[in-house]
């Protein structure tokens, strides 16, 4: 039933750039009324989408959530205290436009940067979490993500605390040259630091996670966790099709394949990510009295 | 000094008699002994590793291998790591911390290598694991860029104690082509790029990322291999010996904190727009 629906919109909505006669009639209809997965490329209307927390009921893709969707899915209620809300990037190589177009992401994502962190419980477990919201630039790590994840490591070293990151990225944000690459080093090394204090850091890669972020802290997790279906990869996708001279499978670079090749410790889905991450906390000895059991 | 554009020094390091590792090592090292494999996978072309006297001192060297015809960068991959060759650099990294010696990394890299097999064998996660652990490695650690220092596949050699830039070295998040392909789609602006990115050894100064130049003869160093190999020997010996002398727990909070100031950002206050 459901699916003859989406047959239906799917006949009459997909593949249309607003040219042919479809085209007009799609223009009577909001673009956010619409969610076409980019895996299996089926249609599914946005209400539809959202209420199974993004998830493609076609292909189990799961789709890309904000940080207030991903808080509500993860922590408890309420328990969030975010860290350095108020940072936000200069503009250290004088890009062209850079500034501006921070001001008006800001406007339109009412973010500052593209992660969030702080403290919250899950299940009642007090941990340091981050998330990366890749409406903001693809998510790209510049000195804001590059510190504000850095302090939060350190704050969660200092405080005995388990880290738990939500990854998702297009890379380094070349925007700010080479100090977004350093980015890279600093977050890498504050994680070894936590590391090094036996404290617990699980990496969750959600989709995409991609460049610079999975050649740094998002690869570096005790535990690291992927998203059914979504992208994982080091290399652009393209710059590899680009040199080979060929398509490349769909299968590349997702979280099974991740999981195939060894670089991805399992694959969580969104219903079980709560309690599977409670679990995996307790049995690295944290409890809901935050009591770290050495 | 008459400073070159960052295109020009492009065009310089791209000449096709710039020195490489292969040529600096003999003048450089003594008794250098080079050690293949990563023990896990194979051995990678692009980074050679091995143990050789600097002076007096047993040091390690790890460095990117640019050819300097077709066959050696047949064998090189045109300095563009495999996962195996951060892997090899990461074995012999410990090794040399296990033997007390100082690591000397040369970088000349456009990038780690972008392909199926290098993303199948863990590219970024080979990359981040160096960034961690050169982090923490209880021995003194001194990059050089020699060419090119092309983003994470430079960097994966480039966490360490003192960053030198030969003058004429690039060092950026991106190629310059790379970026005016992202900029403008169009990756002939490469010139115009150059200048946007920022990437010159007085850039990186600038920033905090390098703390020396390495000057270069007149012309650029392929004009004198001997002058050049003795500056660089020069710096070496200088900055080994005093990273040498250092207690090894303040050579790692300032390696940490060389790194952890790097960022521009602005809070609070000044921004109640
Ligand atoms: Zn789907």
């Amino acid at each position: 039933m459901l699916e003859d629906l989406f047959k239906v919109v799917k006949t009459r909505f997909n593949g249309t750039e607003g040219k042919s006669d479809e085209g007009v009639r799609k223009k009577d209809i909001p673009d956010d009324l619409l969610f076409k997965c980019p895996r299996c490329l089926q249609t599914i209307f946005s209400e539809e989408y959202a209420a199974l927390n993004k998830v493609c009921p076609s292909c189990n893709y799961h789709g890309r959530l904000t940080v207030n969707e991903r808080l509500r899915l993860t922590i408890d209620k309420g328990s969030f205290v975010e860290y350095d809300s108020d940072m936000i990037s200069k503009n250290p190589i004088d890009f062209p436009g850079y500034a501006e177009k921070q001001a008006k992401l800001r406007c339109e994502t009412n973010l500052k940067d593209a992660v969030v962190t702080g403290e919250a419980t899950i299940r009642g477990i007090k941990v340091v979490i981050g998330v990366m919201d890749s409406r903001y630039m693809m998510a790209s790590m510049g000195s804001v993500v590059g510190e504000k994840l850095t302090r939060a490591i350190e704050t969660a070293t200092e405080k005995k605390l388990p880290v738990i990151f939500f990854c998702a990225s297009g890379g380094a944000r070349m925007q700010e040259g080479i100090i977004s690459l350093m980015q890279m080093a600093k977050t890498s090394g504050a994680i070894a630091k936590h590391s090094e204090q036996g404290l617990l850091y699980i990496s969750v890669l959600t989709d995409p996670t991609t460049g610079g972020v999975t050649a740094s802290f998002a690869s570096l997790g005790d535990i690291i966790i992927a998203e059914p279906k979504v992208v994982i990869g080091f290399a652009g996708r393209r710059v590899i099709e680009g040199t080979i001279k060929q398509r490349l499978p769909d299968y590349f670079q997702t979280a099974e394949f991740m999981l195939e090749k060894g670089f991805v410790d399992m694959i969580v889905e969104r219903k079980r990510m709560r309690s599977t991450l409670a679990h995996l906390l307790k049995l690295h000895g944290y409890t809901d009295e935050n009591r770290y059991n050495n | 000094m008459n400073k070159l554009s960052a295109y020009e020094r492009l065009e310089l390091i791209r000449h096709k008699n710039r020195p490489t590792v292969r040529d600096y090592i003999p003048q450089i090292f003594d008794e250098f002994y080079e050690i293949h494999g990563d023990r896990l996978y194979g051995d990678d072309g692009a980074i050679i590793g091995g143990i050789g006297r600097l002076g007096e001192r047993p040091v390690t060297v790890l460095a990117q291998v640019k050819g300097r015809n077709i066959e050696e960068n047949k064998k090189s991959n045109f300095a563009m790591p495999h996962p195996e060759g951060y892997r090899k650099a990461l074995r012999l990294a410990k090794q040399a911390e296990k033997f007390k010696r100082p690591i000397i990394c040369l970088i000349d890299t456009p990038g780690a290598f972008c392909g199926v097999e290098a993303e199948a064998r863990g590219q970024g996660e080979a990359i981040a694991k160096n960034l961690a652990e050169f982090m923490m490695l209880r021995t003194p650690v001194i990059s050089i860029v020699l060419g090119e220092g092309g983003s994470g596949g430079a960097l994966a050699l480039g966490v360490c104690d003192e960053l030198a830039m030969l003058e004429n070295a690039l060092y950026s998040v991106i190629s310059p082509r790379g970026f005016a392909n992202i900029l403008w789609k169009d990756a002939s602006r490469e010139r115009e790029a150059c200048q946007i990115v920022k990437c010159t050894a007085e850039d990186l100064m600038r920033f905090g990322v390098a703390e020396t130049i390495i000057p270069e003869p007149v012309g650029g160093a392929h004009n004198d291999l001997y002058k050049i190999s003795e500056n660089i020997k020069e710096f070496l010996l200088e900055k080994v010996e005093e990273k040498c002398q250092k207690d090894i727990d303040l050579l790692l909070k300032e390696r940490y904190t060389k790194f952890r100031k790097i960022g521009e950002f602005e809070e609070n206050e000044d921004i109640a727009n």
